[in-house]
């Protein structure tokens, strides 16, 4: 196993709820994040599926502190990043950078793309001067396969999967160690998403980088990770390596995301085994007690409402597989 | 058949011509699930709408549409606005793909549904009542008295779908149109709402179109599919021959491009080059041409001819034969 780059031990983070017409006060907690435990091995890439409202956008912005963690630590490259201050956080975030959903949410429309490109260089005082940070602009714009003439021109010019492009081109430009990408492709149209998925599986093995994928599409995740959480209501349910995931789901809540994705084949679509989970997800300032997903498992007993499972490994699955449901080999069985 | 649309074309004019749809065929027999796939900018959305006359103004200098779209015999592009009217709902229904903004913010989704029985059943308001919340129960949502006098921002994205599939269906429509029904929903909401779809079209014998872009929920909910590219149907085939057999490049490329669940890590893409907007508008031949590997001089000469029997595809150069 290739050394970690990021280890996250148990993070947290609470949103305040506030109430009151003069003077606020808390009346109570969403726990967007909740006692999460993951590392990201270096060069490799780890996928963070679940559904809206899983926290796993919340995680991935505080990982680069975007957000404030309530609790826990988070250790990037042997530095302790809740313990850094402003200005040696700044530092850091050359080294971590992020891809947004949104790519033209995300660029400043009034910046053509060579102001948004040099922006961070200038802020990280990186290249001597402005033909050295020219060169580094140009190169990544050849990276990410844009043609130079994009340099005068504005986000609102291109199409999305170019614009997308510029985002990660962004990111790219600061020679970061690990890139976050937070649904890098869910914007785009199915022609264009495989365009910029082995655009960033090429970058990958070119520059050594390093991956945090957010998504919830559950067959993106598998193409391009290494390793996959699952994650449902602040907390990891499973996490496996991406072929044990798919060869064996252990988690009722995997299994019934595995079954809910449609897959372009109408042999597979026919003989496929749907479980279907029955309502919503529950509110994560009111979370259901013990595991968190009894309340849609169809497994679910008396012991499910009192604790809340540890992700563990089981018996027969491969060490790095690990799941937090108590019932996971007897549901594995029947 | 219950819709037949033949070479319906809708053109928008501002300072320039824009041809969305440009020459769409295709057939809807009564109970079929008949799919129109395609990418964002193919067409797929605009033919739904001009068919059932909700294009903004359609039938105005700004908005032709020429073609014709036979119903049961008639015409739905010549209908006259109260003709329409009376249809809309009760004959042919249609569910959008955000079910915020279908839904009525201030008025609660009880009088929401009670409205069409009272609109096309002439329902009296307290049996429209009635039958709302047996509606409400029919497409799953729990408590359904309670629902019936709440508000639309007090559901979840799930169940506001399900508030406008019981309007939808409140009246035994025969078509029924589905725009990306689930595009909004994740994906463990979207398969119950599929699940859904497919038992009460079973149940009712509606027949439905189902517009999306995501060939996975094509596979498996439609009886025939219809791929578009850029306002015209390149292939048209029963599922099993389009899935198993396509034979246009852009249908091809689609489904080399797409990360499928039950394919190993590192298996690599095929994705299709450029994007829509490097070839639009296109002056003639075929429109995917500049984006095609199989490309040949011949595909920029005109456009090209429909090709095949049931199997039918606008190709001069395709992948294979179906």
């Amino acid at each position: 196993m290739t050394p970690a780059l990021v280890e996250i031990k148990d993070l947290q983070v609470y949103f305040p709820i506030m109430r009151g017409m003069v003077i606020d006060r808390v009346v109570g907690h969403v726990k967007a994040v909740d006692g999460v435990t993951l590392s990201v091995p270096r060069g490799r890439t780890y996928g963070l599926v679940g559904e809206s409202g899983c926290g796993k956008t919340t995680l991935g912005r505080a990982l680069l502190r975007l957000v404030e963690p309530t609790g826990g630590t988070i250790t990037f490259d042997g530095t302790d990043l809740t313990s850094l201050d402003v200005a040696g956080m700044r530092n850091m975030r050359r080294r971590m950078q992020m891809i947004f959903q949104d790519p033209l949410s995300s660029l400043d429309p009034r910046q053509n793309v060579e102001s948004i490109l040099t922006e961070g260089l200038s802020a990280h005082r990186i290249g001597a001067d402005r033909a050295a940070r020219r060169d580094i602009v140009c190169e990544t714009l050849d990276a990410v396969g844009l043609p130079r003439w994009a340099l005068s021109r504005y986000p609102h010019e291109f199409s999305g999967g170019q614009r997308q492009r510029i985002g990660i081109a962004r990111a790219l430009v600061l020679s970061p160690d690990l890139i976050v990408a937070d649904e890098p492709v869910s914007a785009l149209d199915v022609s264009i998403q495989a365009q910029v998925l082995n655009l960033l599986a090429r970058l990958q093995a070119d520059r050594e980088l390093t991956y945090l994928v957010i998504a919830h599409d559950l067959a993106v995740v598998r193409h391009i990770s290494d390793v996959v959480g699952v994650m449902y209501l602040g907390a990891l349910v499973e996490q496996a390596s991406s072929l044990d995931l798919y060869r064996r789901p252990l988690h009722p809540y995997t299994k019934a995301l595995m079954s809910a994705v449609p897959v372009p084949d109408p042999v597979v679509e026919e003989r496929r085994e749907r479980i279907l989970l029955s309502g919503d997800l529950p509110s994560p300032a009111n979370p259901p007690s013990g595991c968190r997903f009894r309340t849609r498992c169809p497994w679910a007993r008396e012991r499910c409402a009192s604790d809340r499972p540890e992700l563990r490994t089981i018996e027969g699955a491969s060490g790095d597989h690990t799941v937090a449901c108590h019932f996971a080999e007897e549901i594995e069985a029947a | 058949m219950l819709l037949e649309v033949e070479d319906l074309a809708v053109t928008f004019r501002d300072d320039r011509e824009v041809r969305a749809v440009d020459g769409v065929s295709f057939a809807v027999d009564a109970r079929e699930v008949v799919g129109l796939v395609g990418e964002s900018g193919c067409g797929k959305s605009v033919t739904s709408l001009a068919l059932i006359g909700l294009l903004a103004n359609q039938n105005t200098r700004r908005v032709r549409v020429e073609g014709r779209a036979s119903f049961d015999g008639l015409d739905l592009l010549r209908a006259d606005a109260r003709t329409l009217r009376d249809i809309r709902g009760r004959e042919i229904a249609m569910i959008f793909q955000d079910p915020l903004s279908s839904l009525n913010p201030v008025v609660p989704i009880g009088v929401q549904v009670a409205e069409v029985l009272i609109r096309h059943r002439g329902a009296s308001k307290p049996e429209a009542m009635r039958r709302a919340a047996e509606l409400l129960e029919r497409v799953g949502i729990p408590d359904p008295t309670r629902r019936l006098k709440e508000y639309a921002h007090q559901l979840s994205g799930g169940m506001q779908q399900r508030a406008l599939i019981a309007m939808a269906v409140a009246c035994r429509p025969r078509l029924l149109i589905a725009d990306e029904p689930t595009t909004a929903l994740d994906v463990t909401i979207q398969a119950q709402i599929l699940e859904l779809l497919k038992e009460l079209v079973r149940e009712d014998g509606t027949a439905m179109i189902m517009i999306t872009h995501d060939l996975g929920v094509v596979a498996g909910l439609c009886d025939s599919v219809n791929v578009l590219y850029a306002g015209r149907v390149v292939e048209s085939a029963g599922r099993h021959s389009l899935f198993g057999r396509p034979v246009h490049p852009y249908t091809v490329g689609l489904l080399r491009s797409i990360p499928r669940l039950d394919e190993d890590r590192g298996a690599r893409l095929t994705p299709i080059r450029g994007s829509v907007r490097d070839v639009l508008p296109w002056a003639q031949g075929c429109a995917f041409a500049p984006r095609c590997d199989r490309a040949i001089e011949e595909c920029l000469a005109g456009p090209p001819p429909l090709a095949g029997v049931a199997h039918t595809y606008r190709c001069v150069n395709p992948e294979a034969l179906p």
